[in-house]
């Protein structure tokens, strides 16, 4: 990845709007910028807006306001089939009465390619998706697997700089998908093509991407590379939606030295790192991640804030256990801890002590 | 359903055979009117009856006459050289326009889309007559009236809606994202439409463009008030047969009218069936 701030950006949102029936805004003021080169999803519920932007980048939609900049020029006046971005949609729309290999010289014939150096990019795309020894079938005699691959072959035949792609991996089981996922990645790391990535699977997210954009509400609530996205969400919402995550409310009774002193509304206090609160009074949620959650007393500071707990259940799955407590009135506490030969293993009833580093729990606007 | 399941009960098993007959009886009432024509249009006599030779099967009793009547007389010949001559004009202009008029109107921006669509089918539905009737005054006043143009234009009219219909049924099962995905791909409108839409929606098309020409082909009303002697279609020269010569030809021009009609559906179906086989879904 190159970093997208050394260079104005190779696609760039400026100040876009877009409304569908002139009341409601869809697309609330974006305003993003990708690097030529970068790997860049855009995350959020359905509903959010981000198959809107993609679909103007594209060119089936147009903003209601601002502008769209791709290399330094603007596109909202150029057509979809002048913009030359390739483009994998989410159910593939590979073209049903024609072979594969005409589905990928398609894009060919219409830039009037010669017919040799037709047939050689298209052999050339199946292999990489190794599919070469498919062209001759036609989409409906494929599996759902393959013909994913042809679309993503279709996509990149052309040598496009832009590749956008639609939940293209939303139609396929588990296993599959993950495997796709490594295998996008690696054919645009291998290109070195700037992908913008649609999903509403973070998983998906935060294994292919160089940055994620984080939409809700039409607005991108946080604009970070993965590790950053999850271990240091900018809001409730992000917090909420990416990972699993325990939230208590409460009210900050004073900020010392970086550090939050919470009064949760069970009365607790507990120890935070202030995030997008200011002052004392604020109210806040507080976040913590399963697995930063240390219920051993040796592991924790000394004068650190720890809450009463409750185990209620106790999962055993293999690499992890998984941990349901009790704290206060929150009957969904989870706290994970790796499966390792000196970890304890909680039961049922059992009445523990909980607590963690200041820095990994999150005071977050309420 | 073709095994009564052991454990019907006596009603099950009363209605397992009556829908049979009832389904019998329905088909015998559509086809034996047209299969009794058959064997009459090779009667050796001038009847539009079974003769006792006929019913012996005595050979005597047949003869290819009235298909050679048919094939000699001039009023037959220069009918059925006008029906050939209007009819592919017709269905050529039924299916430009029924087409293009589906496809504006299943795309979701187009205002008053129904009003419209109503109004392009409505030959369809008001009573031929009165469609005749309006066309008759309408293309005397600008010249068309006993014209070959004015006769073809009146049979596109009339076979335009059948195009509309059937090209919309297929247009709903069509995918927009292909369209989308040709020109993301770098196909402008009309290389999408030619080689990535109408390969789809073809068998909506020749379906509508089979039904298109055998309305013109078949169609008398319209061509007794807009057209001349000039235009005598086949069907308009079996009306008048049918009044004034009583001549068994009618009946050897409807058989050989049944096995053209015949010929035409099973052609369609087979292309149905093989553009289905090459997109790879399975013959239903």
């Amino acid at each position: 990845m190159k970093d997208a701030n050394n260079e104005q950006g190779f696609v760039v949102f400026d100040h876009v709007q877009k409304s569908y029936d002139g009341e409601v805004l869809v697309v609330k003021d974006l305003n993003l910028s990708i690097g030529r080169g970068e790997f860049l999803t855009m995350l959020g519920p359905s509903g959010s807006g981000k198959t809107t932007c993609l679909m103007m980048l594209a060119g089936f939609e147009t903003a209601t306001h601002g502008d769209i900049l791709l290399g330094g020029k603007p596109i909202n006046n150029i057509p979809p089939h002048k913009r030359g971005i390739g483009m994998v949609f989410q159910n593939y729309a590979l073209f049903p009465h024609m072979t594969i290999a005409e589905n990928l010289s398609f894009p060919l014939e219409v830039r009037k390619m010669g017919k040799s150096e037709r047939d050689q990019k298209v052999q050339r795309a199946l292999d990489m998706v190794q599919m070469g020894s498919f062209g001759s079938r036609r989409p409906g005699q494929l599996s759902g697997g393959q013909q994913q691959r042809v679309a993503l072959a279709r996509a990149l035949v052309f040598e496009p700089e832009l590749v956008l792609m639609d939940e293209p991996l939303g139609a396929l089981d588990k296993q599959l998908r993950e495997h796709m996922q490594f295998e996008i990645k690696r054919i645009s790391d291998d290109l070195g093509i700037t992908v913008v990535y649609v999903t509403h699977d973070q998983t998906e997210a935060l294994t292919m991407s160089d940055r994620v954009a984080v939409f809700d509400d039409g607005r991108i609530q946080q604009l970070a590379p993965p590790d950053q996205l999850y271990e240091a969400p900018e809001n409730s919402f992000v917090a909420q939606f990416i990972g699993e995550n325990n939230t208590m409310e409460g009210v900050v009774k004073e900020i010392k030295n970086g550090v939050a002193l919470v009064q949760l509304d069970g009365g607790d206090l507990i120890d935070a790192k202030p995030i997008n609160v200011s002052k004392a009074g604020d109210r806040t949620r507080v976040s913590i991640r399963p697995e930063r959650v240390e219920y051993n007393r040796d592991r924790l500071h000394k004068d650190a804030h720890t809450l009463k707990a409750e185990v209620l259940e106790f999962i055993y799955m293999g690499d992890i256990f998984r941990t349901r407590l009790r704290v206060g009135k929150n009957e969904d506490f989870i706290v994970k801890t790796r499966n390792a030969p000196d970890q304890v293993r909680l039961k049922p009833g059992q009445q523990i002590e909980i607590g963690w580093l200041p820095e990994d729990c999150r005071a977050l606007d309420a | 359903m073709d095994k009564l399941p052991i454990y019907a009960t006596t009603g099950q098993t009363i209605w397992f055979y009556a829908f049979r007959v009832i389904c019998g009886i329905i088909f015998f009432f559509l086809v034996a009117p047209i299969v009794v024509v058959i064997p009459l249009s090779f009667n050796a006599q001038d009847f539009f009856t079974f003769t006792p030779e006929m019913l012996s099967f005595d050979p005597a009793g047949y003869s290819l006459k009235h298909y050679r009547d048919f094939f000699t007389n001039s009023d037959w010949q220069s009918a059925l050289y006008n029906s050939v001559r209007i009819a592919p004009a017709a269905t050529i202009l039924s299916v430009g326009f029924g087409t293009l008029a589906a496809i504006g109107l299943s795309q979701d921006h187009v205002p008053f889309r129904r009003a419209i669509m109503a109004v392009l089918i409505s030959p369809m539905i008001v009573p031929l007559i009165i469609s005749a009737a309006g066309m008759y005054f309408f293309y005397s006043r600008i010249g068309l009236q006993g014209t070959y143009i004015g006769v073809v234009l009146a049979h596109a009219a009339l076979g335009i809606p059948f195009v509309i219909i059937t090209v919309t049924a297929t247009l709903v099962g069509f995918d927009r994202s292909l369209t989308r995905a040709a020109a993301n791909m770098g196909a402008g409108p009309v290389t999408t439409f030619f080689r990535v839409q109408m390969p789809l929606i073809l068998p909506g098309v020749i379906s509508g463009g089979l039904f298109a020409f055998i309305t013109s082909f078949d169609e008398v009303v319209v061509v007794l008030f807009v057209g001349s002697s000039a235009q005598k279609t086949l069907p308009w020269q079996m009306f008048t047969g049918l009044r004034e010569q009583i001549s068994p030809t009618i009946l050897a021009v409807a058989t050989i009218l049944v096995a053209i009609s015949i010929l035409l559906l099973t052609v369609v179906e087979m292309l149905r069936r093989r553009s289905e086989r090459m997109r790879g879904i399975k013959p239903t």
